[in-house]
Formats: C-alpha cells, structure tokens, sequence
C-alpha cells in the first residue's frame, strides 16, 4: 500500500516509498506507528535524510533539536501532511490522528468552544462526548473562563493548550504535536504537560517536537535532530549509556586539538575525549555524561566525523 | 521614510504575480473593456409574419437584419420570437396596417430600430428625440409617415419595456452584478485567510475530502447571497417599479446556478491566490469584465467581435439572460435552456478546477507519493529490508 488515504478507517496504514526503504526494525511492536528510515526533499534541498521513529501507544516520544533541523517536516511526515521521498510512515487514519502544526492550528475569530465543537464535528463525535471532554480538558488547562473568548484573544500559551486540546479531543491514536511549549509560560507548560499526559494514558502514542532539553527528558523515548539526520535516539537513559569515549570537568578550556572538544557549560568545561584518546586524568575530573552531554557529544562527534572525512 | 520605500519596494518585488497583475492586466483590460464600450447596434435582427411577410422584408433595409421570415404564421409567433430573445424587433402583416414589436427590454437595440424606423419614415422617433411621439401607456403609437410602396403605415408597440424605462433593464442584472461583488470578493478570502492563520495544514489532516471543504466554504455564503438576492429584487420591484412577469420558480432556479458558479469562482480564486491581497486584486479583475462584457452595460451585439467570446464564459452573462428574460418577458425556461446549460457547465468546470486545487492542498502526501512511486515497494510485514527501529549513531560507530 502506498499512500496514507486522506479518508480512512480505525486500522493503521503504511507508506513507503523510495528504492531502499527499510522498515519497522524488530524494536517495533505491530501497533507502533512511526517513521523509518525518512528522507525528504524540500527542492534541492535534503530535509530529513534517513531519519526514524517508533511511537509506542502510551508512551510520549520526544523530537528534539533546533531550528531547521527537520522536526516539522519528520512531524508532517507522520501526520500525512507530507509524502516522504523514501521510507516508511505507519500512521492511523486521519480520524485516528490528532495533530498540532506549528501555530495553534485554531481558528482566530471562533470562540474556545466554537473551535471545539468544529474540531469535534469534522471527527464525528456526539456533541455530548464532546462538550463533556472539552470541559475536562479546557477545565485542567485553565481555559473554562475563557470558553467564549475569540481564539485569537487568547494569550499565546492559551491558544496552545487550545490547539493541544483541540488535537486531543477525538482520542487519536497518534497525537503528533509541533513545539506546542515554544514561547510558553511555565505555568502553561505544566499544563500542556498535563495534558500530553493525559493522552499517553489514555492509550494515544504521543509525538511531540520541542527545542528544551529538559522536555525530551521527561519524555519515555527521544530523537535528537540535527540538519535533517538523526543524532541520537533512545531513551534518555540509551542516549546516555551510548555515548563513547569519556567525558572530563575542567576549569579551563584546554589548549591544542582537545580545545575543539570541548565547550562551556555552566561556570565550567567539559571535554570529550573520543574512543582511544583517553587521556591520563586525574579522577575526579571524570564524570558521566547526563542528556545534554550526551546530545553535545553526539553533534561534536559528528562534526569531527564529517571534517575528518572531508579531511 | 526611505527606510520604509526600500521595504516596500522590496515586497513589492518578491510578490511577482500581484507585481504582474499590477502591470499587464491593466494593459489587458483597457484594451478588452475599450473594444467592449460601445452603444452602437450595427444589426438589428427581424423577424417577420404574415401573408406580405417577404413583401415587408424587401421594405427593411440596413441594420435591420431579417432573421426569420414566416408568411404562415401570425402574431403570436411573432410575439414569441421576442420573448424568447431571437428576434428584437417582429412584423406582423396581413392587417390593414401592419404592426411592428419591438422588444423594449433590449433597450439599445430597441431605440435603434426606433430610430431607424423613423428614418424609413414608418414608425415614431426614438424616445427623447424632437420629433419623437411618447409611446402610449400600451407602448403603442402611430407611426407618422406614409406607407411605403405595398404597406400601410404600421403601427408600433413595444412590448416588455414599453417606456424603455433602463431601470427596469438594468436592475435585473444589477442584482447580478450586486451578488458578484459580494459572493466573489468574500469567498475569495476563504482559502488564503486559512493559509495565513496556519490553519490549512490543521484541515489537510482532518478527515475532510475536498469537495467538503469546498462545499463548506460555499454554503454559508450561499444562504446569505440568497437572502442578499431576493432583498435586492423586493427593493428593485418595489422603489423601481420593475416588473416581474415570468416563473419566480424559474428565475430562482436560474439565480441558484449563477449563485454556485459565483462563488465557486471565488473559492477557486483562493485556492490559486498566495496572500488576500492578490486574491481581492484577481476577484476584481474578474468583475470589471462581467460587468462590462456581459450585456448588462453594452448590448452584446455591439462588443466588438474580437472580444466578444470573452461574454461567453462569464455567468453574468447568462443571469443577464435569464433574470431579463423571466421578469420582463416571461421567458419559459424552454426557451432559456442555454443560458440554463451554460452556467451548469461553468459551475461543473468552477467546481471541478476548485476541487483540484483542493485536493492538492488537502492532500499533498498523496500528490507526492504519486510523483514519487517507486518501481517496486513492499510494506510493514513483507519482508523488506529491516532497519533498527531507532538507530543511535553515536560518535566512533559511525553515522
């Protein structure tokens, strides 16, 4: 089968595409959806470049990385939003699916319960299952005050827990967001968070993409994204345990070659000492590498793969 | 303030199509719309019954343009061939004085054989001339000359339109052209005011086929155009006096059709628009010609040929038609059946062209897939190429 139909029933669909797809590894449980082995070309230009991801119903997968690095087009991708130039995307149905684009995906000049009572009617659900859920949810959110204010006079962080309860609010199966925390309060974001929660518990695999660190912690899988490849995926804890070589705290940024491995953070250094290079140090100058080391790591090995290769 | 020129200027260059449209359709529309001004009517076409029926043709010269010509036949198909819009001008013979209809809801056409009938010396001047003899109330009058060789004088009545009163010619089509404004213009916003609120991705994914949104799109506009219609006619009818003689039933089918194609071409008008301001700038470039192509201004007989066709494919054109021809002539739907068939197939083309473009917005990962099918390909369970589900490339394993 190729092609995610637009109009499609409760069971999963696949797509491949391109001559050396792969597909879902043995990682991948039957009800997985996800994304493997990904390219996408925006023109000339190579968006996602063999990228994947299992989402697991239940389980909040987390695409992490920054501007540019393929988050929205692997997301689209997953949505149905996007066809892949090669690879494979298991996916529901598009009534199975719920998913945020960049933005709130609401509508400026509805209400809070109007957008709702649309989103409920294009899924068909009953408008008693609807206004029942949509008052728990815009209840948790925070948002029952606002329920006949326009979308648009919405702060920001409101109008995202709208967009997230309005892609919730059908129960998808695969409930993809994009950086529904990007420019939120706190206060928002736990509530978001609740609510990403709630979904994961409630059976849906949930996709989201954000640029904080701490977000793909929290999250049970995470896919680090860098120029249209994948970085490191895993949980956060195989993200960690997978990174090479060994990692030092110094005070002082080191002289000569390890100088380009190493990088500020906090009022310290760290250096990445590659596989074979380990360098006599004192131990306590050693430490293990937490996500955000491990990610860096992976990008600075990266780097150094590519210059040595071009070398 | 130069800051602000710069940018401008800027914008201005990488929109490319309102830039276009900015400078060749002006060029194009002035020329268009120049060939399409004119109140001339070079031709005005007869038809003729009666026993003396070809002796009253040889008697018509230039611009009058015999049609049809029926010895067996009397005035009420004569009559007929007014109503039903083949014929502006019939002569019935046979009585003492033969009697000359002209078709006052076409209201250039019908001055002019006015006018020419006076130069023959066979009928009064057209209204508004010094010599001219107000039509009675029964738009009957006189005529003032002699009888040519073989005829009486004939007497003259105009039917439909007896004062050639414009107002009642123009308000028909004026509701038209009031309903182009409205529907076009608003529903042209519908699609590109998604694109720029971020919510058209939102609908690409949602289970919604094409037609469902363009249909969405339409109906509520649709209800509300009614409504705008049947106001604009009440007051038409009621400040303007204009009659209403035909099938209501008709005239709403009719108006129902020009309605659909209406908004249709709005709909599809946004769908190829990038911002609102190119999809206003296109909606008013395809209401100046409808209002002046389509016979509601210049009578279609004196748009210049070369420019003519163009008439053809705007829906105006045909609710001209049809709005003249059920409220002042009490045109049967029999005899509009073009006009009728005509705007039907606008709106499939209107609807079928719309829908593409939906498609391809709503449904870009199909579009894609089928740009991209490969040779052979499998699917989950196959046995294809199995790959690890997350791959973790760390540093030293290789990418």
């Amino acid at each position: 089968m190729t092609g995610r139909a637009a109009e499609s029933g409760d069971r999963g669909m696949t797509s491949q595409t391109g001559g050396s797809a792969g597909g879902p590894g043995a990682g991948a449980d039957r009800g997985d959806w996800g994304a493997w082995d990904v390219s996408v070309w925006h023109e000339k230009t190579l968006a996602l470049d063999g990228v994947s991801l299992c989402a697991r119903p239940g389980q909040v997968a987390a695409v992490v990385g920054g501007d540019g690095a393929g988050k929205t087009t692997l997301l689209r991708c997953l949505a149905g939003a996007l066809a892949p130039g090669s690879g494979q995307v298991r996916s529901p149905g598009a009534r199975r699916i719920g998913f945020l684009p960049t933005g709130s995906g609401t509508y400026p000049d509805l209400t809070v319960s109007e957008n709702l009572a649309f989103r409920a009617a294009a899924y068909g659900l009953s408008p008693g299952a609807a206004r029942e859920r949509a008052d728990s949810y815009l209840g948790r959110a925070g948002l029952a005050a606002v329920r006949d204010r326009l979308a648009g006079q919405l702060s920001g962080g409101m109008r995202q827990k709208l967009g997230v309860i309005a892609a919730m609010l059908h129960r998808p199966d695969l409930l993809i967001l994009d950086e529904p925390t990007t420019g939120v309060d706190p206060v928002s974001r736990s509530d978001l968070w609740w609510l990403v929660a709630r979904a994961a518990a409630g059976g849906a695999a949930v996709v989201f993409a954000t640029s904080y660190l701490d977000e793909a912690e929290r999250a049970a899988t995470a896919l680090f994204l860098d120029g249209g490849r994948g970085l490191a995926a895993g949980t956060p804890e195989e993200i960690m345990a997978a990174t090479p070589g060994s990692l030092r705290r110094v005070s002082a940024r080191p002289e000569g070659e390890a100088g380009k491995r190493a990088w500020r953070r906090g009022g310290q250094w760290r250096v990445w000492d590659p596989p074979g290079q380990a360098q006599a140090v004192p131990a306590d100058e050693v430490i293990s590498p937490d996500l955000q080391d491990a990610v860096t790591i992976a990008a600075l090995a990266r780097e150094l793969e590519l210059a040595g290769g071009a070398s | 303030m130069w800051a602000m020129i710069v940018k401008e200027f800027r914008q201005l260059r990488r929109d490319r199509r309102t830039l276009a449209m900015m400078i060749v359709m002006p060029i194009l529309l002035l020329v268009v719309l120049g060939y399409a001004a004119s109140f001339d009517v070079s031709s005005i076409p007869v038809a003729i019954s009666g026993p003396q029926a070809s002796v009253a043709g040889r008697m018509l010269p230039h611009p009058f343009d015999i049609v049809s010509s029926e010895p067996g036949n009397g005035r009420a198909w004569a009559q007929d061939q007014l109503r039903d819009g083949r014929a502006v001008m019939a002569v019935v013979t046979g009585a003492a004085r033969p009697v000359v209809l002209i078709d006052g809801s076409q209201l250039f056409a019908a001055r002019a054989a006015l006018a020419a009938l006076a130069g023959l010396g066979r009928g009064p001047a057209p209204p508004g001339a010094p010599a001219a003899a107000a039509p009675g109330a029964g738009g009957t009058a006189g005529a003032p000359g002699g009888g040519g060789p073989g005829l009486a004088a004939p007497r003259v009545t105009i039917l439909y339109n007896p004062k050639l009163t414009t107002s009642d010619i123009m308000i028909p089509g004026l509701a038209g052209v009031v309903l182009v404004f409205i529907g076009t213009i608003i529903t042209s916003l519908g699609v590109v005011r998604e694109r720029q609120s971020g919510t058209l991705e939102q609908l690409a994914v949602m289970p919604l086929r094409p037609r469902d949104v363009f249909l969405g799109k339409i109906v509520p506009y649709f209800a509300v155009a009614a409504v705008d219609l049947a106001i604009v006619l009440a007051v038409g009818i009621v400040i303007f006096g204009v009659p209403f003689r035909g099938s209501a039933a008709v005239f709403a089918l009719g108006a129902l059709l020009f309605l659909f194609v209406t908004l249709g071409i709005g709909v599809l008008i946004s769908s190829i628009s990038q911002n609102q301001g190119q999809a206003i700038h296109l909606a008013v470039m395809t209401l100046l010609p409808q209002v002046l192509l389509s016979g509601l201004i210049f009578p279609l007989a004196s748009i210049a040929a070369g420019v003519r066709w163009l008439a053809y494919f705007l829906p105006l054109t045909y609710f001209n038609e049809i709005s003249r021809g059920v409220m002042l002539r009490a045109e049967p739907i029999g005899a509009l059946w073009q006009p009728f068939a005509f705007l039907a197939l606008l709106g499939a083309v209107v609807v079928t062209l719309a829908t593409m473009r939906f498609r391809a917005y709503l449904a870009p990962a199909q579009a894609g897939r089928r740009r991209r099918r490969p040779a052979s390909q499998g699917r989950v369970g196959d046995g294809g190429p199995q790959q690890p589900v997350l791959a973790v490339p760390g540093p030293g394993e290789g990418a």
